[in-house]
């Protein structure tokens, strides 16, 4: 993401391996657009095997997504859509230089990010004790048990490649917090909490398109 | 390493210990220390190598066991591929050159760069673990559903291994594509950039785009071996065929992660070593760019007997062929930049001269096998191993010494010797061609790859390419002991001593720590030979 340690000789608010601070930020920002095209890529894979499947096997999908919880996933769509609104005021004040906003809308992000996760947990353990986990022990009341499993391989697959995601977010968001409690960002410097904005978007971005193809499949 | 006084502080003698080199971020000790770790993993790729030659020397499996053998190929397979040659390059000389030619101080993410390299160690860790412990015997390819449920080697901790260091060559595509993009001196506008420079972001946009997919490829794999998600496997309702799809969706363009930045290299050599500017500057660029696009939409052609329709193979046949044009564009540019040359045949011009000739023949026999019809007649026969040799050892090996060759002095600041240099650049051109132009016979003759036994009347070109591959391991070894005699006896290097043109030659050699003493400014084009008087160190 940034690199903002110093070298002798050179100003404090850039790294050695810059110019100036304007030549710092723009790297750092092309860096993240990048490891985000570098991550669609990586989520696209899954996304290829969900199509494939899914329109060889479109009856069995559709029946096996009934039984995934459309509220619990409709609040956390909410929740995540929340989550991007209070980042993006988190790097609201940081461009200001506001270290109680960076504070209170950091930690907000956490904490609408933990809701999401609390949730997928709850979501999970119901499919645990309905049977619904991929392997041995799977149970399915409907037809087309096997590809309605692996329907659900594909949902833990790409739900817990997100909630991944999710973590890592939160970790990041984390160190944001002890930063800006130190009052490093300002007018002049608040690239980390921008690029972490982008990843954050991003993650939220993901979970746009998982709702619709995972819970919503035959609904309308 | 290098106990020199006679000259001011560089990045070699800027700081001493191990702990000065295990946390450094600088490029040029970062590309150090990835010369060191591929050049450790090529060595043990190596010798599994010289294993399944020595197998093949005689036509019954008497070496061997069939499983050892499966393993042996899986090794160097794995080794060699994920571990040698798509570092090889753009981790050793590409960290090194990158910021250089650019007249950066460093690339624009010094710390990733360092994470890059410990990720690549991991991943390393986790493949000699999985090694150690008995083995893989999927292939480097792993195709599903042997890897996924019937294979008892190995294979979660390699495919482990293969996941984490794929995310530091991503890292290290990121790193070129923001520096390339943000970091040029003064002057040095997109069509002055070397052309080292337009392959290697040629290259980081496919290590970008690509990686990724066989990230999650290979991470589901381990995932439906340990936690039987059914993805893959045909048991539990999945589609093998899927597997390949997206497998040599990124391993397709991963041989244009291994070819391009040694074709970037090889037009650094052959312009220096004809004193002439390269032809068609712009198109040697675009074709690099062309290469990377058209690389993501062949990969099809690995599939034309795998129950891939038939208009599907129509259409990746056709596309495949099209990889022709702007491969024939540099061939002939790079040729056309010869004529009329004022040419000397130092040990780097042997090698890109080498990697011309090679390149251009595993070039035109991948056009047979992206013809249908020929295609079936010598799947995964010895004629595919003998073509993708030639592209990957023919090419990208030999473009990688060529370029270790030409930038030893810069980076160590030593001459290495030019008489066993040059030496050793004809015998690895004789030893591989005598390894791999056999096979192509014995391959349209029916051979298929990954037997350890074949019928007698394939004895005489076996023992053909195991005698040449044993002349290779030669050429391969004398490196070794040159280099590492030039780095206490060579003379000092100047900073120039090709007289080549580039922002790279005009900062002593070894460089100092942030590359320039002042940043550079650049009023010229890309190989402004022959060099003004003045500007010839």
């Amino acid at each position: 993401m940034s690199d903002h340690g110093t070298a002798e000789g050179h100003a404090l608010d850039h790294a050695h391996q810059f110019d100036d601070a304007e030549q710092q930020r723009d790297a750092s920002t092309l860096g993240m657009w990048v490891f985000v095209a570098q991550e669609i890529l990586f989520f696209g894979g899954l996304f290829t095997a969900y199509t494939v499947y899914r329109s060889a096997h479109p009856e069995a999908f559709a029946h096996a997504s009934h039984h995934l919880d459309i509220m619990l996933g409709g609040f956390n769509t909410v929740v995540l859509i929340a989550s991007s609104l209070t980042m993006a005021l988190a790097v609201h004040a940081a461009q200001l230089g506001k270290r109680g906003g960076q504070v209170l809308f950091l930690l907000l992000t956490m904490a609408l990010g933990s809701v999401f996760l609390g949730v997928k947990l709850i979501e999970y353990g119901h499919k645990f004790h309905e049977g619904f986990v991929p392997g041995p022990n799977f149970t399915y009341p409907g037809s087309e048990a096997r590809y309605a499993e692996m329907f659900f391989s594909l949902y833990f697959a790409m739900t817990g490649l997100h909630a991944l995601h999710m973590v890592i977010g939160i970790g990041i968001l984390a160190v944001l917090v002890a930063m800006a409690l130190r009052g490093r960002f300002g007018p002049a410097y608040y690239t980390p909490v921008e690029v972490s904005g982008l990843y954050w978007h991003f993650v939220d971005i993901v979970w746009i398109f998982l709702f619709p193809l995972l819970y919503l499949i035959g609904r309308h | 390493m290098m106990e020199d006084t006679t000259r001011g502080t560089n990045y070699l003698n800027a700081e001493y210990g191990v702990k000065s080199w295990l946390l450094t971020t600088d490029h040029k000790r970062i590309a150090m220390l990835y010369l060191i770790s591929v050049t450790a993993m090529a060595t043990l790729g190596g010798l599994f190598a010289l294993f399944v030659r020595l197998e093949l020397l005689t036509p019954a499996g008497d070496l061997f066991q069939s499983d050892t053998y499966n393993k042996l190929f899986t090794m160097h397979g794995i080794l060699m591929v994920f571990f040698f040659l798509i570092p090889s390059v753009p981790a050793v000389l590409g960290n090194f050159l990158v910021p250089m030619m650019v007249g950066a101080r460093d690339l624009a993410f010094p710390r990733i760069n360092l994470l890059s390299w410990y990720l690549y160690v991991i991943g390393a860790a986790f493949v000699l673990f999985a090694l150690f412990t008995g083995g893989v015997d999927t292939g480097w390819t792993f195709y599903t559903p042997y890897s996924t449920s019937y294979a008892n080697t190995n294979v979660i901790p390699a495919a482990l291994g293969i996941f984490v260091a794929g995310f530091s060559s991503i890292l290290t595509g990121l790193n070129f594509i923001v520096t390339i993009h943000r970091m040029r001196a003064p002057g040095l506008t997109w069509f002055r950039l070397p052309l080292f420079i337009w392959a290697h972001y040629a290259t980081s946009v496919i290590q970008i785009l690509g990686t990724p997919v066989i990230a999650i490829t290979i991470l589901l794999v381990a995932a439906e071996r340990s936690l039987h998600l059914g993805i893959f496997d045909p048991k539990l309702g999945g589609d093998p065929v899927l597997f390949q799809h997206l497998f040599w969706f990124y391993s397709h363009p991963a041989v244009y992660i291994m070819i391009l930045p040694s074709m970037g290299v090889t037009s650094e050599i052959i312009t220096c070593f004809s004193r002439k500017s390269i032809f068609g500057y712009s198109f040697v660029a675009a074709s690099s760019m062309a290469i990377a696009v058209l690389g993501f939409i062949v990969w099809g052609h690995h599939l034309f007997v795998s129950g891939q329709s038939v208009y599907a193979a129509f259409v990746f046949s056709i596309l495949s062929f099209l990889v022709a044009i702007p491969s024939a564009v540099k061939v002939f540019n790079w040729t056309a930049t010869l004529y009329k040359g004022s040419i000397s045949l130092d040990a780097p011009m042997l090698y890109a001269l080498g990697f011309i000739g090679l390149f251009t023949i595993g070039g035109l026999t991948g056009l047979f096998l992206s013809t249908l019809g020929t295609d079936v007649h010598v799947h995964d026969t010895y004629f595919v191993v003998a073509h993708f040799h030639y592209i990957m050892v023919g090419g990208a090996i030999m473009g990688y010494l060529g370029g270790l060759h030409f930038w030893w002095p810069k980076m160590t600041g030593r001459m290495y010797a030019e008489t066993p240099a040059k030496v050793s650049a004809l015998i690895v051109f004789i030893g591989f061609n005598l390894t791999f132009f056999p096979q192509f016979i014995v391959g349209y003759l029916g051979m298929p790859r990954r037997y350890h036994f074949y019928p007698d009347e394939f004895q005489v070109l076996n023992v053909m390419s195991t005698a040449g591959a044993s002349i290779l391991g030669i050429g391969y070894l004398l490196p070794f002991f040159y280099f590492f005699w030039s780095l206490r006896h060579g003379a000092l290097a100047p900073a120039n001593p090709w007289k080549a043109a580039g922002l790279e030659w005009k900062t002593p050699s070894p460089p100092p720590t942030f590359n320039f003493d002042q940043t550079p400014i650049v009023r010229e084009e890309a190989y402004a030979y022959p060099l003004r008087e003045a500007e010839v160190v």
